[in-house]
């Protein structure tokens, strides 16, 4: 997989260290500013509100008192 | 080259960038996030500190980033903030905007009210919430907090000034935390309340550590917030 990427790459070995490295740093890249922010979204331990309404929907009305549990 | 020999070198190089992408993943979101939000946050907060300002300065009709300067606030759309949250507990210099909503995108912009609970220094319930971990985290400190601590709340009309009651754990079905009287469901509430609630255990969301508070004293703006509620005093520590 990575092999033939690494024979792809044009020019002597430490042109083709440089171009990887900013492929690397591209993947980082679009990784933390566009694909981790969205998979956040789906993962349950942040959740910090109270009827369960963190997420990446709009939240409803929250405390509806009719429908909380009796202490 | 085998086929099998092969193939087994390509799931290998997969499973090794898929272990890799995910240890990224939590750099990302134990890291990044927190540096990002930080400075995101502190730029809401002076952009709001400049707007709260505008009309005293300039004593003209205020810029748009917030509601309409009435005593009271009324109803602010979803995602936009309209005050400062400062707890001298957490440093003196703590400051966090607050924005209307707590769904994911906007607890990563700063503190988060409960759409539907009372406004800031409104009879009822002003319930907050915001994360523990991750996110710049604003309510990091939460545990601290004591009986008698002060939270500030900073409108454009006032500094409504909160006193911590007493704290929970509960689970997250618990929504009686932010009846109008915290709870107690279905009573009338006379007082002013305001609920925080974070995730806990850290880094878990099984349950919610709840902070109960009264307002105690509102302060219109124009006379400033005394100083000494920015000190904590060594009671109650």
């Amino acid at each position: 997989m990575y092999g033939p990427l690494w024979r792809r790459l044009p020019g002597s070995w430490p042109l083709r260290c440089l171009e990887a490295g900013l492929l690397l740093l591209a993947v980082v890249g679009v990784c933390f500013l566009w694909v981790f922010p969205v998979v956040a979204d789906h993962l349950p331990f942040n959740d910090n509100t109270i009827g369960g309404q963190t997420g990446s929907h709009p939240s409803p009305p929250p405390a509806r008192p009719s429908s909380s549990t009796p202490q | 080259m085998s086929l099998v020999r092969r193939a087994t070198g390509v799931l290998g190089e997969l499973m090794i960038t898929a272990g890799v992408l995910i240890l990224l993943f939590v750099g990302w979101q134990l890291w990044w996030t927190d540096v990002s939000a930080n400075a995101a946050q502190a730029g809401t907060v002076r952009v709001l500190e400049h707007d709260f300002d505008a009309p005293l300065v300039a004593g003209r009709p205020v810029t748009p980033i917030t509601a309409e300067p009435r005593a009271h606030l009324t109803e602010v759309p979803l995602g936009r903030a309209f005050a400062i949250v400062r707890v001298p507990r957490w440093g003196k210099d703590y400051a966090r905007p607050m924005l209307e909503g707590t769904d994911h995108d906007v607890l990563t912009k700063g503190v988060g009210h409960y759409p539907g609970t009372a406004m800031p220094g409104a009879v009822g319930n002003f319930a907050v919430a915001g994360h523990r971990t991750t996110y710049g985290r604003p309510f990091h400190d939460i545990g601290t907090l004591r009986t008698g601590d002060v939270i500030i709340v900073e409108t454009r009309s006032s500094y409504l000034v909160y006193s911590v009651q007493r704290h929970g754990i509960v689970t997250p079905d618990h929504v009686e935390v932010v009846a109008p009287v915290p709870q107690h469901v279905g009573q009338q509430p006379t007082q002013k309340w305001m609920t925080l609630t974070a995730c806990h255990p850290e880094f878990s969301a099984s349950h919610r550590y709840v902070v109960f508070a009264k307002m105690v004293r509102a302060i219109p703006r124009s006379e400033g917030l005394p100083a000494s509620y920015l000190h904590v005093s060594a009671k109650g520590a």
